[in-house]
């Protein structure tokens, strides 16, 4: 057989199965809408037409399991963090409730906009950082890891309040320089495969790599309850391990790389829908 | 006891008399299958829940004899005939011996 | 550990001899049908087993099975190590008997659900769900 018949077999016989349903919406609970699929932020309108959710490219059973809260495994992290949310710790005698009242009140809009520039400290701020600095400087009680369970529930608990909201990233001001560099970051080739996150994520998203169906590698969705890992996972971690998946030295979660990567990876997904805690690969 | 393990239930809170309901349940559990190895190459030895029930007004509705294929966080999606106002309950089976429960007060209406 | 020659062709022998096991043909598997069917025949048909094609991840891989008229449901993965999934008992207060569950895949394979009914007889479905490793999945 010619080589082009088998590849032209190949491939009918790879388009009729189901890898992912790109043209599905996703509305949570039957009422909550999510923006999945979007026109490209002004900033990326050169590169890409339309940014897509990661949503789109999983599968029909994985994307089932958004639709409903109580079939998404990331929510049971959720239940936890709102009881930590309640919960006195550290030196100061404080919870997070003890500042920030209800957490359905005073959190909304807030995920949506990080990482952002905090004035008084001087920087760019990720969640992650935030909720730390307060738990510190505020609580008096001991930082939860960069990428641990905690955090990760606590970053899905204020992703709840922000869900069905536009990501907004603010990319000029005080924030310009992080911003440029996280670009860079982007668009550089790392690791003995060579490869930079636009080559996968901006270059040949739809497309197949082994066995994995590439996204646009947006952040909105995140953290995400990885069915692979079956937990959820951070941004900051799966940075981590599409780094070292180039065979690359990776960079270390909370450094200076990645929060600059996360804004920037951050603003090409404004306007879609902040819609964690997803449920991925 | 395993740490940190939660149920998570939805079940409707009225039905009418004899109405089939949807019942959706997940508890965080890691079921360890006994297959893993650790760093030196010992075996994990397994520990899951290896039985779940749920009930209604003590008749039963399903009983779910559990293995290690179960994947972590065992969720389960079941229907339910309500026949008269009450109380489900759902109870979870650990190999060490833990139980787990949790209720849901259906009314009718 | 040092390997003679003799040893390693030994060894892999004896796994090309396991991969080449068809996955159907599980001894376990059908050692676990048996003790649920008391060594009655199963037929096919009368019972629906959902499953994807492709799994998303051999992890966590959404199934449903519904057989109406049934008082128990055995679900088996004819090639994971230990074939047993889960058994579903379906009491009185059973809206349908049916359930969906989320299972572990250790590769390629079929997955196979016997109901048993209230009449005595069994029935039988099976999927083969492929599942994937390799990519960038970090």
């Amino acid at each position: 057989m010619k080589l082009k018949t088998i590849t032209a077999i190949a491939a009918a016989l790879f388009a009729t199965t189901a890898i992912a349903d790109e043209d599905a919406e996703l509305v949570i609970n039957g009422d909550l809408e999510i923006v999945t699929k979007t026109a490209a932020p002004a900033h990326l309108s050169d590169a890409l037409d339309e940014i897509m959710s990661g949503w789109r490219f999983r599968s029909d059973g994985t994307q089932a399991m958004q639709m409903d809260d109580f079939d998404n495994p990331g929510m049971a992290a959720v239940d936890g963090a709102a009881e930590a949310w309640a919960t006195v710790e550290g030196e100061k005698g404080k919870s997070c409730a003890s500042c920030h009242g209800d957490v359905a009140e005073s959190m909304v809009g807030v995920r949506a906009v990080y990482p952002k520039w905090n004035e008084k400290a001087g920087e760019v701020r990720t969640l992650a950082m935030q909720i730390n600095d307060c738990r510190e400087n505020q609580m008096g009680a001991k930082a939860y890891g960069y990428t641990s369970g905690d955090m990760a529930a606590m970053e899905a608990l204020l992703s709840v309040q922000s869900r069905g909201m536009p990501v907004n990233v603010a990319i000029d001001g005080p924030v310009a320089a992080t911003w440029e560099k996280g670009k860079e970051l982007y668009y550089t080739r790392f690791g003995q495969l060579d490869l930079s996150c636009a080559n996968c994520h901006e270059d040949n998203y739809g497309n197949m790599i082994r066995a994995d169906h590439l996204s646009q590698g947006q952040i909105n969705g995140f953290p995400a309850y990885r069915l692979k890992n079956t937990k959820l996972n951070t941004v900051h971690d799966r940075f981590k391990g599409c780094v070292r998946d180039t065979r690359a030295e990776t960079f270390k979660p909370g450094g200076a790389e990645f929060i600059a990567l996360e804004l920037y990876v951050a603003s090409r997904g404004n306007g879609l829908s902040v819609e964690g805690p997803s449920v991925r690969n | 006891m395993a740490d940190g393990v939660k149920p998570r239930v939805k079940a409707p809170k009225k039905a009418a008399v004899g109405e089939v309901v949807t019942i959706k349940c997940l508890i965080s559990h890691s079921m360890e299958s006994g297959q893993r190895k650790d760093k030196d190459g010992n075996k994990i030895p397994r520990s899951i829940i290896n039985r779940f029930t749920c009930e209604f007004n003590g008749n039963s509705v399903i009983d779910v004899v559990m293995e290690p294929a179960i994947s972590t966080n065992p969720y389960f999606q079941f229907d339910a005939t309500v026949p008269e106002a009450g109380e489900f309950k759902f109870t979870w089976y650990d190999d060490d011996g833990s139980v787990y429960e949790d209720s849901k007060k259906v009314a009718i209406g | 550990m040092d390997f003679s020659r003799r040893d390693t062709l030994a060894l892999g022998l004896g796994a090309a001899a396991l991969t080449m096991l068809p996955f159907r043909v599980n001894a376990a598997a059908d050692d676990a049908i048996a003790a649920f069917t008391g060594g009655a025949s199963v037929e096919d048909g009368g019972i629906d087993l959902g499953a994807p094609e492709i799994a998303e991840n051999g992890n966590t891989v959404p199934i449903d099975v519904s057989a109406p008229g049934a008082t128990a449901i055995l679900l088996l993965a004819a090639g994971n190590p230990t074939p047993g999934v889960a058994t579903y008992n379906f009491g009185e207060l059973a809206g349908a008997q049916s359930a969906s569950t989320r299972i572990r895949l250790a590769g390629t394979q079929d997955v196979v659900a016997i109901a048993k009914m209230s009449d005595g007889s069994f029935k039988r479905a099976a999927k083969t769900v492929k599942v994937t490793i390799g990519g960038c999945g970090g």
